[in-house]
């Protein structure tokens, strides 16, 4: 037998060059008494700085609707430290917090930055640190700022420093396609490609340490699912054979995936040992069953099944036994469910006048619709449980978008070429 | 569309005619499930033998290459939410089903696809319900199991582009790629 398709694989790309162009982010909808908060420019001193700061910093405020921080040209004032601010200035203008810093450039590529986050109404300082940094994490620094911003004026950890990975489809002609499987930062900025392709790619998920990524390729002409360092590249095919080998999903413990195999005769849910191989068969109906996602404490498994006639989610324990039906009264089509960190919530995609995102309280079992878009596909939790990113059909293809949990603040992230989708959130940095 | 209707017009003018095939010696049918032509009888084309051709086989396989044969039809086409062969390919299906019996060592993949509807892993499930429906059907019709390799790719390969019907219905399909 004679294969016709061309597979180029880019295995150890993770040193390359990033991409043209990061991920663009438009608000598209805000939150009402969003925080005005005023980031003063940092001051710098030695070598040109490679980085703005406290533009990063601002510019990962506004975009989780939380926080409305003042544009520069307003700025009344440009103090460094604490010593230098007048906080009726501030106050004149309506701003509840301050940030000021300073970065020093102590030679050979490294840096010191030094913040402080302050309450204008009681003059105080709420936080400040000073951050050994380096060329090569200059952004994860300011990120890192925000973090502590966010978590220290809303008790919510913030998801700034993390990562997202997706896949990228650019249409060469009619018949071919590239397909790539990125990493970049929650913001968009350098994305790097860890695997290449020109066969279809989908289902990136992230180990819970951030190491390795499983997905499903097409590069010998069936789905099989890999496991990828993403430091390393290396990788290895952990299930593959004839059928459908696919949907994977780290177990909390980093050690199983669950996948979906349709070897058997039809689509069902497999635990798979990553080590040694081993699989442990979780069910066993004749419907199709796939689209496992583990709860956060490793009790439960969620999936998608046909058993009932159409597609809705089921709980099972990850042994295997009686699953449970948990979408109820919800219309005729639920699927790609997964949990939020805290194990409260599942997010899914809910068909019925359009595909659309839904939230449903595992507590109460009522859903809630946060999207009112027509295409959305592959929602994903950010580790603070705080937005949601998923895929939605925009005029040129495929978009990223993200939504917060209670659906009052979206927003768009639009790459310059080909179509963005399935999006997955990666976990905090350890 | 219309092209397939078409094709499938000239599956049963081809059937009625069999005498279309005049290169192959017949054979008394086997028995033959609902096979969908309206003549009733299937024949069971020898394997090799065409009138002064050294390579039986070769006389054979270019039936695959004869636009006006049944054999033509290679894209299946499925309703929404649907893995059930419709009527008007039943006669190709049952073409197909025929030629892999008469020539055991030839090999197909069978593909399935489906719209952008709907979740991706759960549109790669009902793209493998598509392909093995047409080989469960290929299989009770003489084919055997092993000539027959399904492979799904979901919602990842459409061959129109467009959010509407007319552009699903296309993607909804099963390919029947010859190996070659």
């Amino acid at each position: 037998m004679k294969w016709f398709a061309t597979v180029l694989l880019c295995l150890a790309c993770v040193g390359a060059a990033a991409e043209s162009g990061p991920l663009v982010i438009r608000i598209t909808q805000g939150v009402e008494g969003a925080l005005p908060i005023a980031i003063v420019p940092f001051e710098w001193t030695g070598a040109p700085m490679p980085e703005d700061i406290s533009q990063i910093i601002a510019n990962d405020l506004t975009r989780s609707g939380r926080f409305k921080p003042m544009p520069r040209t307003d700025l009344p004032s440009r103090p460094t430290d604490f010593a230098q601010v007048n906080f009726k200035d501030w106050r004149t203008v309506g701003m509840d917090n301050l940030v000021v810093g300073r970065i020093n450039a102590t030679g050979d590529g490294a840096y010191t930055v030094e913040f402080r986050l302050l309450d204008v109404f009681s003059g105080t300082q709420l936080a400040g640190f000073q951050i050994p940094a380096s060329n090569a994490n200059l952004r994860l620094t300011a990120h890192q700022i925000s973090d502590i911003i966010y978590k220290t004026l809303l008790n919510v950890p913030g998801a700034f420093s993390t990562r997202i990975a997706y896949v990228t489809v650019n249409r060469l002609d009619a018949k071919h396609s590239t397909y790539r499987l990125q990493i970049a930062d929650a913001d968009g900025y350098d994305a790097k490609t860890v695997l290449e392709s020109k066969q279809p790619l989908l289902s990136p998920a992230w180990s819970p340490d951030g190491n390795r990524l499983a997905y499903v390729s097409f590069e010998d002409r069936n789905s099989a699912v890999y496991v990828q360092d993403v430091r390393s590249g290396q990788r290895q095919k952990v299930v593959s054979g004839a059928g459908i080998n696919s949907a994977p999903a780290f177990s909390p413990d980093g050690r199983r995936l669950a996948v979906t195999r349709s070897q058997d005769g039809n689509p069902d849910i497999y635990v798979v040992d990553i080590a040694s191989g081993q699989q442990t068969r979780v069910t066993t109906s004749e419907a199709i069953d796939t689209e496992a996602s583990w709860a956060p404490d490793g009790s439960a498994i969620v999936f998608t099944s046909d058993r009932s006639g159409g597609p809705q989610i089921y709980r099972v324990a990850p042994s295997g036994g009686e699953a449970r039906r948990v979408t109820f009264n919800l219309g005729n089509y639920n699927a790609r469910a997964s949990y939020s960190p805290d194990g409260r919530y599942l997010v899914m995609v809910n068909g019925g006048g359009g595909y659309r995102i839904t939230l449903l309280d595992l507590k109460t079992g009522s859903g809630r619709r946060l999207t009112d878009s027509n295409l959305d596909e592959s929602p994903s939790f950010a580790p603070n449980g705080s937005m949601i990113i998923y895929a939605t059909m925009a005029g040129r293809g495929t978009e990223l978008a993200a939504v917060s949990v209670d659906g009052s603040i979206k927003q768009r992230l639009a790459l310059q070429q080909g179509a963005v989708r399935e999006p997955a959130w990666g976990p905090f940095r350890q | 569309m219309n092209g397939a209707i078409l094709k499938a017009t000239l599956v049963l003018v081809a059937a009625l005619a069999t005498t279309g095939c005049s290169s192959l010696n017949k054979k008394p049918a086997a028995p033959v499930e609902n096979s969908g032509i309206s003549n009733g009888e299937m024949s069971d084309i020898d394997a090799a033998r065409s009138k002064g051709a050294a390579n039986g086989a070769g006389a054979g396989l270019a039936e695959l290459n004869n636009p006006n044969s049944p054999l033509a039809v290679r894209v299946l086409y499925f309703d929404h939410d649907s893995s059930n062969i419709r009527a008007d390919f039943a006669p190709a299906v049952a073409a197909h089903a025929a030629f892999l019996a008469s020539h055991p060592q030839v090999t197909i993949t069978l593909e399935g696809h489906t719209d952008e509807q709907g979740s991706r892993e759960y549109n790669l499930a009902l793209g493998e319900r598509r392909a093995l429906s047409v080989r469960r059907q290929l299989v009770l019709l003489g084919a055997t199991a092993g000539q027959v390799r399904t492979v799904s790719y979901g919602e990842e390969r459409p061959v129109a582009d467009g959010h509407d019907e007319q552009a699903y219905s296309l993607n909804r399909r099963a390919e029947i790629i010859y190996q070659q």
